[in-house]
């Protein structure tokens, strides 16, 4: 299972770019960071989340 | 009557503590955008004593600005970046500042940020934000970035909070209110949001970050 946002999830094995796609979030306005660490947004394709894995979605809205 | 430069530190290390004070005036923090969250952040910030701001923004003051932004009504079609610099230095006119009136893209981050040693995005736009939360993160990882997500309309100011993702990464608001849902900014919420990251860069200045 993977933690994501809190929440675990059964996407072990999967990509981040694989996991982004299958959710609502909006891969131009979101900062994914895997076990306190940012994941470069051109490494999504190849970036597969393991076993206990952490993930935080940051997911940006407009306003300011 | 403009007190001293002198007086003025005086005053700060008395509210603040001498060692705290110290941070703060030694501190070089970069403000990207100046709309309703940079232009309240700068003011709180540049009042508690930051040594340097650095400040970027390509647009100019309109009159649609004026119910949540820190300009005047006489600064109506000039550049953000001008006014707010004429703005701070009325309120603490021994600060540095730097502007640069341009837009922020991801082939002069690197050069505008390098002075900064925290980051506040402040930007209105959500594609904006990811670009420069990511770039940053990616490319200048010995920042501190403070940023902000979620505060348009009449919710509940309790409902915005600060997160802290990674050791040098917060982000302000509360995570779904978008402006584009039709509910516009307030002012009151959008300073409850802007008041959130200016205490945030206070506490990261003052070594208080559990």
């Amino acid at each position: 299972m993977v933690k994501v946002n809190g929440k675990e999830i059964d996407i072990a094995g999967k990509t981040v770019e694989e996991y982004i796609s299958s959710t609502d979030f909006d891969p131009k306005r979101i900062a994914v960071e895997r076990n306190g660490e940012i994941v470069p947004k051109a490494q999504y394709g190849e970036t597969i989340l393991a076993e206990n894995d952490v993930v935080e979605v940051v997911s940006f809205v407009g306003g300011g | 009557m403009i007190p001293s430069e002198k007086d003025m530190m005086a005053a700060l290390e008395q509210r603040h503590g001498r060692e705290i004070q110290k941070k703060f005036s030694t501190a070089t923090v970069a403000v990207c955008g100046l709309g309703g969250l940079g232009s309240n952040v700068a003011i709180a910030i540049a009042r508690a004593g930051i040594g340097k701001l650095i400040l970027i923004d390509f647009d100019r003051v309109d009159i649609t600005n004026l119910h949540r932004q820190q300009y005047k009504a006489c600064q109506t079609g000039i550049y953000k970046t001008d006014a707010l610099y004429e703005n701070l230095k009325e309120i603490a006119p021994y600060i540095m500042l730097e502007t640069h009136t341009m837009r922020i893209n991801e082939g002069n981050i690197g050069e505008i940020l390098k002075d900064a040693d925290i980051i506040c995005e402040a930007f209105d736009d959500a594609e904006s934000k990811a670009m420069l939360v990511n770039k940053i993160l990616e490319t200048m990882p010995e920042k501190y970035l403070v940023a902000a997500s979620g505060m348009a309309g009449f919710d509940s100011a309790d409902n915005i909070k600060t997160r802290r993702i990674t050791d040098k990464f917060f982000i302000c608001g509360d995570g779904i209110s978008d402006v584009n849902d039709g509910i516009g900014l307030v002012s009151s919420r959008v300073m409850v949001c802007a008041a959130h990251q200016a205490h945030v860069i206070l506490r990261i200045l003052a070594g208080i970050e559990e």
